[in-house]
């Protein structure tokens, strides 16, 4: 799960990490009230999405004055802002963090991320702060250094220190930065975070080692004991039918396609994707229905694909194992029965009653396809949308 | 021969109380597993399908002599349970459960760390060896005995490669489903240095996904190791940057963990790697003539 920059902050602040004041604004309104309170000769306006890239995409304004705060504020709030991670549509902003300006004298990046080679947390850092980490591994691998963590110890004071040693942090604004790592790690541990990262974290004129911008990701499997953090999630930033998909436990992904794809299992789920892409389709999205699905999930799972007005067919692949392919096929006929189907449906089942499944589909009176194999559906869709 | 489990591997069934494990029970008991016992707490004395019912692991251990345990315990308890089976001493635990937070397998993990007991999962199908034992949630039946070692990140994938084989005549010695997650007990090249042991596996199937790099470091492994032929499937090639694909660990982050990546590396290991997923037994079967080995591997 994702949150704001602002949210991260407001974390990060509990657990003495040091990051610039700012309030969160809704309005114009709310940006020069939070302006004024900051009280500061200079602040940054900057859009609140679930992407970085936003000061490129004119997402993140330094104002001079209350007038200026108004003038960007308004400009931002409501703008639809488009970054290499948003993808082409963009994203709308709705909120903003007015925040206080500071003299930065350098950047630098700071990150935690698990490092699954080796099943343990890792501390990164370089001195090439403000680009992404990516681009720096890529280009200069020799300005990342690491520090791989002992969950038994934690993150150790020396590993901090040696980090900060290596990025050429001031020496005399190592402590600082060392209580800056510390306080990081705590939080990334406390609060089940998948990712934190600090780019970039300043060093500024007044000797402050504080984060400028701060990205925390968290694990969704650990979700069940970070209330709070679940609290901060923002319906706006999520897609309109994976919001719909997770309330019934289905693992659903919006795509570009037009070919609806509906399979048991993340695996054949993926492959099943890349078949129909083989063959010259374009899937509309990845839908796993899970190993107990029932035919009220397969029920939903066909809703929430139709409700994609760029579907023009639907295929189907089903491995039955535990889950009988005779119950499948109830599914299917109930749902395209239910929500009244009028686009081409391919359907191949394999597996734990195949036979019973497949006359239950035939006997139904729908004009449902029959594959005999995962090849032979994906040609059928792909030639069906043509 | 198989790897890791057989028909001796005597086997506990942890949080058997539960719905989902008494199902998976059954279906092993009528496959022919050994199943000794089971653990739930406060329940020590039941029966589930005429199988014992114990407070503990360690208690269910020196009852039973059971070597391995399969795991069903839900997901915010499922790493004190392997963690018990761990201290239990077993050879062998097996963790079906999904959704376990990172963290805690970073500490299952770290307390393993020179102990005897081999972890296969989380978030697996399980394991199982042909006519002999079958340990998680796999269907049996599609699985024919013989001489093709499986190992996969998937289960459903598992089992489309598995029910290729069979149709087509080619039975398997072992088919290990590693699981899905980021940190995971056995991984790739604990598998294959398995089946590179075992003198009844004579080839090998490798399917894995986006995420991570784990298939890029077997596939070194085998290059510079494997005595026997592997061939390979990853999934994912249309799948998003940035997108978790229904397992944890299926994602491409910061451009690393790609499809294509991964196909490269393994085609530049001589691994031949299937082009769709519905060609994996035949491109199995195919490297498998090369070989001069399709008449051994053809099993009925």
């Amino acid at each position: 799960m994702n949150i704001h920059e602002y949210q991260g902050k407001e974390i990060l602040r509990k657990y003495g990490v040091t990051v610039p004041n700012g309030k969160v604004a809704f309005t114009v309104e709310e940006a020069v009230e939070a302006a004024k309170e900051l009280g500061t000769q200079v602040c940054v306006v900057k859009a609140q999405i679930h992407a970085g890239g936003r000061g490129k995409a004119g997402g993140v304004k330094v104002a001079k004055n209350l007038d200026e705060v108004r003038t960007y504020a308004s400009e931002i709030l409501g703008k639809t802002l488009v970054t290499h991670q948003t993808g082409p549509e963009g994203k709308e902003v709705k909120r903003l963090l007015i925040e206080e300006g500071c003299d930065i004298k350098k950047e630098y990046y700071i990150g935690l991320v698990l490092d699954r080679a080796t099943s343990r947390v890792v501390l990164m850092g370089s001195e090439e702060g403000g680009t992404e980490i990516e681009e720096v591994a890529a280009k200069t691998p020799e300005k990342i250094f690491k520090e791989e963590i002992d969950p038994v110890l934690g993150l150790m004071p020396y590993q901090a220190r040696r980090l900060a040693f290596n990025i050429n942090i001031p020496k005399e604004l190592v402590n600082q930065a060392v209580k800056f790592m510390m306080g990081l790690y705590n939080a990334y541990i406390d609060k089940d975070c998948s990712i934190a990262e600090i780019n970039p974290l300043v060093v500024t004129g007044d000797g402050k080692v504080m984060a400028l911008d701060a990205k925390l990701n968290f694990d969704s499997n650990a979700l069940y004991r970070q209330k709070d953090v679940l609290e901060y999630r923002d319906l706006d930033e999520e897609d309109p039918k994976e919001i719909e998909a997770s309330k019934y436990d289905l693992s659903y992904i919006a795509l570009d396609g037009n070919i609806g794809c509906m399979v048991n299992g993340a695996g054949l789920a993926m492959a099943t994707m890349d078949i129909v892409k083989h063959y010259g389709g374009e899937p509309a999205n990845f839908l796993d229905v899970g190993g107990g699905a029932t035919a009220e999930k397969v029920t939903e799972a066909f809703k929430i694909i139709l409700s994609d007005p760029n579907v023009k067919g639907i295929f189907v692949n089903i491995f039955g194992g535990i889950m009988k392919c005779d119950v499948i096929a109830e599914g299917v006929v109930t749902a395209a029965k239910q929500v009244g189907l009028n686009i081409p449906l391919v359907v191949r089942l394999e597996g734990t009653n195949v036979d019973l499944g497949k006359k239950i589909l035939a006997e139904s009176g729908l004009n449902i396809i029959a594959a005999e194999s995962m090849a032979d559906g994906a040609q059928k869709i792909v030639e069906l949308v043509k | 021969m198989s790897v890791f489990i057989n028909k001796d591997t005597k086997v506990i069934v942890q949080g058997i109380t539960g719905g989902t494990a008494r199902f998976h029970t059954k279906q092993m008991l009528e496959y022919g597993t050994k199943i000794v016992g089971g653990t739930s707490p406060g329940k020590g004395g039941m029966e589930v399908e005429g199988v014992p019912v114990f407070n503990t692991v360690k208690e269910a251990v020196e009852a039973t002599g059971a070597n391995a345990s399969v795991i069903y315990v839900p997901a915010p308890f499922a790493a004190d349970s392997i963690i018990e089976a761990v201290d239990a001493e077993l050879d062998l635990v097996i963790c079906i459960t999904e959704h376990i937070p990172v963290l805690d397998m970073v500490k299952v993990k770290r307390y393993m760390e020179g102990k005897k007991t081999r972890l296969v999962g989380p978030n697996c199908p399980g394991v199982i060896t042909p006519d002999e034992c079958k340990i998680g949630i796999m269907p049996g039946y599609i699985h024919t005995k013989g001489h093709v070692g499986v190992v996969s990140r998937s289960g459903t994938l598992t089992y489309e490669a598995v029910h290729q084989l069979s149709q087509a005549g080619i039975g398997q010695s072992t088919a290990v489903g590693i699981g899905g997650d980021p940190v995971n007990g056995t991984n790739f090249i604990d598998v294959l240095k398995a089946f590179n042991e075992d003198p009844e596996t004579y080839a090998v199937i490798m399917i894995g996904e986006i995420g991570g790099t784990a298939e890029e470091e077997a596939a070194q492994w085998i290059k510079a190791n494997m005595t026997k032929p592997v061939v390979g499937f990853i999934g994912g090639r249309t799948a998003p940057p940035g997108k978790r694909m229904g397992h944890a660990g299926a994602i491409i982050s910061g451009g690393k963990g790609t499809a294509d990546e991964k196909i490269r590396v393994m085609n530049e290991c001589g691994i031949k790697v299937a082009e769709t997923p519905s060609v994996m037994g035949e491109t199995l079967i195919n490297v498998l003539k090369e070989h001069g080995l399709y008449e051994k591997c053809k099993t009925h």
